[in-house]
């Protein structure tokens, strides 16, 4: 792409606002009444969370995998691609990050999680509550209805933030691996959220930014209490 | 008092017909849009209405049949109003699908002037990806196919040169966008023999008034004018402020028509292409192609204000 710094967030917008959000109220529709399912699989990680064992981490891992698998499948590739070609590649992308859930996480058992109460604790934890518990409820907050809510599991962006959260939970050096792809994703989306005039960009953007930060600076001055490992 | 003058019975029944006539096509020609103003080609001297329709972001709705059947509307009131260019690409999504969704629906108007474009970076891949185009328009072969962006325009212009002179494209043509390679563009245009270039031109954004319109002009090709309100964000920009009372004296009864009859009015371009969702912004748009359009000195004035808001 020649001259690229003279392109904008808004150059590379395909759809409008309205567009965007009216497929995923049709994609909504269509897999109704799964959204239960795939909340009761994000409470189901919480309560995991708290009871760390070797089996409860690769249990995590396998469900958050299955998710971004489907979330590839059911919605970047069956859905989203209608509107932007782009998201045929970032289906792959979510694809390769259900992979990695299964191999790191999942098989090799490479990253475990342990409740603590640091900065990262609480962090992954606000994230992951608001991912599963808050997140659906924007859409109706800000005027466009339930139909159009955003659920874990189902879409990309709470999905995303909730990986998040539960890495700032986790231990192991492969972490740096699982972070990358949805990272990427809070990038992609809150540019995309961004040219659309969403305030959800901002929880992305401020995910990403927590988690990097978190990560990249020993702000674990809080004492963590660690709990055995099972 | 002097005697009735009597009518004759073929007077009578002549006047009859007539205000029957009148009668019922009166409510009908208060519909039937004035004919939109046209400029030539000037490669072949076909005319064009100067007001066309993009599909840039409007158009790309994906397969949700509420808002295709929109799309089909705002296509059904630019060909009543006389639209005739529609003007697409690979780039835009599912809007190659959706206009032809729309002309399906419209029973294939047979004023319609299909504009699209190769998009590609294989030179190889260009013909397949053009023949996709086509099945989604849904028509037989395109009026104008462009080399979009110019990307791989080397390998791309040559084959569109060839489909031309085959008899599978009528014109041909380059884009580019918000003024970019314009050195390229000035280039393509001085040793190529293409029909059209689309460039960005608007109240604002007028770079290529220095040397591409006066290239244009002096190699006859057609302009088309893309991003004619910068994405709408002209539009809404200007529209927080009153209208000058003076633009009744080009007819433009609307923001809209002030700012497209600046563009249409360059006597180089041939005419633009704004992008709406709405049928009455597109019957607003169309009513640009009507009426008076600006001379110099009043080009000057509206520049001039528009810079000043």
């Amino acid at each position: 792409m020649s001259e690229w710094w003279t392109y904008t967030f808004s150059d590379f917008l395909l759809f409008s606002p309205r567009t965007y959000y009216r497929t995923i109220e049709r994609y909504n529709g269509v897999v109704w009444p799964g959204h239960i399912a795939t909340v009761g699989l994000g409470v189901a990680i919480l309560a995991l969370l708290g009871r760390p064992a070797a089996w409860r981490g690769r249990t995590v891992f396998t469900i958050l995998a299955t998710l971004w698998a489907w979330v590839a499948w059911a919605f970047l590739a069956r859905r989203y691609a209608a509107i932007n070609w782009a998201a045929v590649y970032f289906a792959w992308l979510f694809a390769l990050q259900a992979l990695l859930l299964i191999l790191i996480g999942a098989i090799r058992g490479a990253v475990s999680f342990r409740p603590r109460r640091d900065t990262a604790g609480v962090l992954g934890i606000g994230l992951l509550v608001l991912s599963v518990g808050l997140y659906p409820m924007l859409a109706p907050i800000l005027g466009r209805g339930w139909r159009q809510a955003e659920v874990f599991g189902m879409v990309p962006d709470p999905t995303a933030i909730a990986t998040l959260g539960l890495l700032l939970l986790a231990e192991g050096s492969r972490r740096w691996i699982l972070l990358v792809v949805p990272l990427i994703w809070c990038a992609v989306s809150g540019a995309t959220l961004w040219a659309m005039g969403s305030p959800e960009t901002w929880l992305l953007l401020l995910a990403a930014a927590l988690v990097v930060g978190t990560r990249t600076s020993k702000v674990t001055t809080i004492t963590a209490v660690s709990l055995p490992h099972g | 008092m002097e005697p009735a003058v009597p009518l004759s019975r073929r007077a009578m029944i002549g006047t009859l017909a007539a205000s029957a006539a009148a009668a019922v096509l009166h409510p009908l020609s208060a519909l039937v849009p004035t004919s939109p103003i046209t400029k030539p080609i000037p490669s072949s001297g076909e005319r064009l209405p100067i007001v066309g329709l993009g599909s840039w972001i409007t158009f790309n709705v994906g397969d949700d049949p509420e808002l295709r059947d929109e799309c089909a509307a705002v296509m059904r009131a630019f060909f009543r109003n006389g639209g005739r260019m529609i003007d697409s690409s690979p780039m835009y999504g599912s809007a190659q699908a959706v206009i032809g969704h729309g002309l399906t629906q419209l029973d294939r108007p047979s004023a319609l002037f299909s504009a699209d474009k190769v998009w590609i970076s294989s030179g190889s891949r260009g013909p397949h990806q053009i023949e996709e185009s086509r099945a989604h328009w849904g028509i037989r072969r395109f009026d104008l196919l462009q080399v979009h962006n110019l990307l791989a325009w080397e390998d791309h212009l040559p084959a569109l040169l060839r489909m031309k002179a085959a008899g599978r494209v009528r014109y041909v043509g380059i884009t580019t966008s918000e003024g970019r390679r314009h050195e390229e563009i000035e280039r393509i245009m001085a040793t190529q023999p293409i029909d059209f270039v689309q460039v960005t031109y608007n109240v604002l954004d007028r770079q290529i008034e220095t040397r591409i319109l006066p290239l244009a002009q002096e190699r006859g090709i057609a302009v088309i004018a893309n991003r004619p309100f910068r994405q709408g964000e002209l539009i809404r920009e200007v529209e927080r402020h009153q209208l000058p009372a003076w633009a009744s004296e080009i007819g433009a009864r609307n923001w809209a028509q002030f700012l497209l009859k600046f563009i249409v009015s360059h006597p180089a371009v041939t005419c633009a292409v704004p992008a709406t969702s709405q049928v009455a912004h597109v019957v607003e748009n169309m009513g640009a192609a009507t009426g008076p359009l600006p001379d110099a000195v009043m080009r000057r004035r509206i520049a001039a204000h528009v810079a000043g808001l």
